[in-house]
């Protein structure tokens, strides 16, 4: 009987102080998590790590990242529509892993529309790259060697992803047939084009920025050139009409209230506006882009009615 | 170069860099001595600490952080039959055996030697062979990586002698288990009954901390005894020098178990959890008395503790060369440099010789320091475990299992995989299912699917694709060893027959 009363009385106290506290206090007043769906050290978590500290700044709170990998992402994004929706634990998305998931699985955990992303921060293109001492070194040479030898290797990282649905989409244009082998990550695919075991690499501009003395990038799959390679043509100036890459942003769970997404979407902004995070992000080949909230949906309905044509045309789209 | 060297020594030995060390020294032993705790998590962890130091400091640190983390994974190996990283497993094998004979300290000194020495032969190794060893990574392609994971799978032939089918039942249920989520290539779901959670598959720490862990504290919970059986250790005279001088005789397995650490390092995608169980096998394998392994010889921890280290320096090589990571915590270091503004690559060598030396030294440095770290570190855990009443230990345990299976993801599923696999592993083991070939399974089971089936793609162009697995040298070279490997047994029986023979 007592302690039972002590237990009621000691819940009281502290249903007691934490309700004011949530109820009036300003977003942010604790530590925010920052959710990585993928390994430390890849490129989620670099661009993340990036952010770090100008979001530490700019929301006057420590920015904890944590990582919650497994499933392409999937097991992370599924964990965040049944996370707490009080804007404290936000979670890095990409594009098109969220939206080509549920097409192609049965259960991928999530819906995209449960993905409720404030921010998209930046894109990184596809490129089409060989090794640097490579005899092939225009799209022309690219594509003269793949009609001599049909059905040559092409690495990328993951499947469905956008260097898998990438090389598909090109060999479409080009009228070419490729043999596209995933690798795990795109650094995983760049030995495996150094030992030359493929022939090539559909991979993303980070790579070419990272091992420039390796890899030769052919054209980028972009409107535009992207600054870190500012001799590489893209795909539409050779005349293919072939945009596809990867884009990165961050979320928070469905029922988070408006208020609260809108700081953090501010936030996001704010620090993509800072002179050392493009300056580094750039270096490293990423192409700065700023989706804000409803721009950022607009681009997911866009990109939804794409992968739903491209995964259709491949019959990759699940039953 | 030289001028680049002495510059190192000088920023090297300051009271600032020594404590550093020292500190990551700690921290590692501590994170690697946890199941669950992996040098990739501990590592990663620091990486915001290094945006306020320089690069070069930011190195020193998680170089010393994660060599200890791989060494301080033998502690629980030893103390509790749980490997405390990956890197750790084939140490459970004799280090337990020794613990139970009250030979702990012994065993954990052995531990201690044979990390430092692998440790050195590793940074030697990426200090002075660099460039041409790099060139081996870009050999390996996934024929060969399909090739590497059959002939891991053969250790089970040495691993479990006296049971072999069982052994090779058990390394088929850890090939079954690693099928578990999204496939490696292609990324169909598989065998997740519909929980959306199993996409991530069962990650081997968890595993690991659910096959070794859980059935120990089992079997500790159902002894009923009071204390520990650990408990009566044996004063030993000398043990420190007697020790050190019963390892350092061992010098061709500890040369051998080095190479093997250093060379697997290299390879991305296999790192100490390979290197060490390799290690073990050939330790077997060259021993004239192959049937002490197991039983608490100190050759398995020596031939474990010495490659795993050397795994460190192995996995950097790639790194600082071609600027790909050759295991998984090199990964972070990767992502450090990158966020530092260097640029991995042989570029580091002319344009930041500095920083790169300073940090080889340093990690030849942390080695050695791990000697007396280390020492002071394991006695006194040692002590703890072993006074430790076993009510207040069994739990302590399967506490530790809990943080640890849910912290290597963040994931609560994990702790219920852990518990399910925990269960199912005690059943096992009392079926005589050794935990050993089980997780190889586990570990090799993605390498070799990812090589069988990247390899098949390869082969497209080929009029026979199957072809591909049987027209390289160096697959060649891999399968012979796997022949070998996989007979071993009964060539070591008829070995054994006839120096018999010529005896008489």
């Amino acid at each position: 009987m007592k302690s039972s009363k002590l237990w009621i009385l000691f819940l009281i106290i502290v249903i007691g102080l934490s309700l004011p506290a949530t109820g009036l206090a300003k977003f942010p007043d604790k530590p925010i998590t920052y959710v990585i769906c993928f390994n430390p050290g890849g490129e989620s978590d670099i661009t993340a790590r990036i952010q770090q500290q100008p979001l530490e700044k700019i929301l006057g709170v420590p920015v904890v990242i944590v990582y919650k990998k497994g499933g392409g992402g999937a097991v992370g994004w599924s964990e965040l529509t049944r996370t707490k929706p009080d804007g404290y634990t936000i979670y890095g998305t990409n594009l098109p892993h969220t939206i080509v998931q549920p097409m192609t699985r049965k259960n991928a955990g999530y819906e995209t529309e449960q993905i409720n992303n404030v921010y998209f921060f930046e894109f990184t293109p596809n490129i089409l790259a060989v090794k640097k001492d490579s005899e092939i070194k225009t799209v022309k040479d690219f594509i003269e060697f793949a009609k001599k030898n049909p059905g040559i290797s092409v690495g990328g990282s993951g499947q469905p992803s956008a260097n898998s649905l990438g090389t598909a989409a090109f060999a479409k244009v080009a009228n070419l047939k490729l043999t596209y082998i995933s690798f795990t990550g795109s650094g995983a695919a760049v030995p495996a084009l150094l030992g030359g075991h493929v022939k090539a690499l559909m991979t993303y501009t980070t790579m070419a920025a990272s091992y420039p003395d390796k890899i030769r990038a052919l054209a980028v799959a972009a409107d535009k050139r992207a600054k870190a390679l500012p001799g590489v043509p893209t795909f539409k100036e050779l005349g293919f009409d072939y945009v596809e890459g990867a884009y990165r942003g961050a979320a928070v769970p469905p029922g988070t209230p408006p208020e609260v997404r809108k700081v953090l979407e501010q936030a996001m902004e704010k620090a993509n506006y800072d002179p050392t995070v493009i300056k580094k992000m750039e270096d490293l080949g990423f192409i700065m882009e700023y989706y804000g909230e409803a721009k950022s949906k607009e681009l997911v309905k866009k990109l939804t009615v794409y992968y739903k044509n491209l995964l259709k045309d491949l019959g990759l789209l699940k039953k | 170069m030289l001028e680049a060297l002495s510059v190192a020594f000088h920023e090297l030995f300051s009271i600032k860099i020594i404590l550093m060390i020292i500190a990551g020294l700690f921290g590692g032993l501590m994170t690697g001595a946890l199941p669950g705790l992996t040098a990739t998590m501990a590592v990663a962890l620091l990486v915001p600490f290094t945006f306020a130091m320089s690069p070069t400091d930011g190195l020193i640190l998680l170089g010393a952080i994660y060599m200890a983390c791989i060494y301080g994974g033998s502690f629980s190996a030893i103390l509790v039959n749980t490997p405390g990283t990956p890197s750790s497993i084939g140490t459970t094998f004799d280090g337990y055996p020794m613990a139970l004979r009250g030979e702990g300290e012994r065993a954990i000194l052995v531990a201690t030697y044979a990390s430092v020495y692998g440790g050195i032969i590793g940074v030697i190794f990426l200090f002075f062979l660099s460039p041409p060893l790099a060139s081996v990574a870009l050999q390996f392609g996934p024929p060969e990586y399909f090739w590497m994971a059959v002939f891991g799978i053969t250790i089970i032939s040495s691993l479990a002698s006296k049971n072999i089918v069982k052994g090779f039942i058990g390394g088929g249920i850890g090939l079954l288990i690693s099928t578990i989520g999204i496939a490696p290539i292609g990324g169909e779901v598989r065998f997740t009954a519909d929980f959306p959670q199993l996409q991530g598959g069962v990650e081997l720490i968890v595993a690991l901390i659910g096959f070794f862990c859980i059935p120990e504290a089992m079997t500790m919970i159902g002894q009923r005894t009071k204390q520990f059986h650990l408990a009566e250790a044996k004063r030993q005279p000398r043990i420190f020098l007697g020790t050190l001088q019963e390892v350092m005789k061992r010098q061709g397995n500890l040369l051998r178990s080095s190479i093997i650490g250093t060379i697997v390092g290299i390879l991305p995608g296999a790192g100490g959890s390979v290197a060490n169980l390799v290690a073990y096998n050939e330790a077997i394998r060259a021993s004239k008395t192959p049937e002490k392994f197991g039983t608490g010889y100190i050759d398995g921890i020596i031939a474990t503790e010495s490659s795993n280290n050397a795994v460190v320096g192995g996995g950097i090589i790639p790194l600082v060369t071609l600027g790909i990571p050759g295991a998984p915590p090199d990964a972070v270091l990767y992502g450090v440099l990158l966020l530092h503004g260097l640029r991995p690559g042989p570029e580091l060598f002319t344009t930041h010789s500095q920083i790169i030396y300073t940090f080889i030294l340093s990690l030849f440095m942390a080695t050695i320091l791990m000697l007396p770290v280390g020492v002071i570190c394991g006695r006194a855990l040692h002590r703890t475990v072993v006074r430790l009443p076993i009510r207040y230990l069994a739990p302590l345990i399967i506490f530790l299992t809990v943080i640890g299976s849910y912290s290597i993801r963040n994931n609560i599923t994990d702790v219920f995989i852990m518990l399910v696999l925990g269960v199912l592993g005690y059943i096992l083991k009392r079926l005589g299912f050794h935990p050993g070939p089980i997780t190889l399974g586990l570990i090799l089971g993605p390498i070799g699917e990812m090589g069988f089936v990247q390899a098949l793609l390869m082969g497209t162009t080929l009029p026979n694709k199957w072809m591909i697995f049987f027209d390289r040298p160096l697959s060649w070279v891999l399968i012979i060893m796997s022949a070998v490997s996989l007979c071993w047994p009964l060539i070591a029986k008829r070995l054994a027959k006839g120096w018999k023979i010529k005896e008489m």
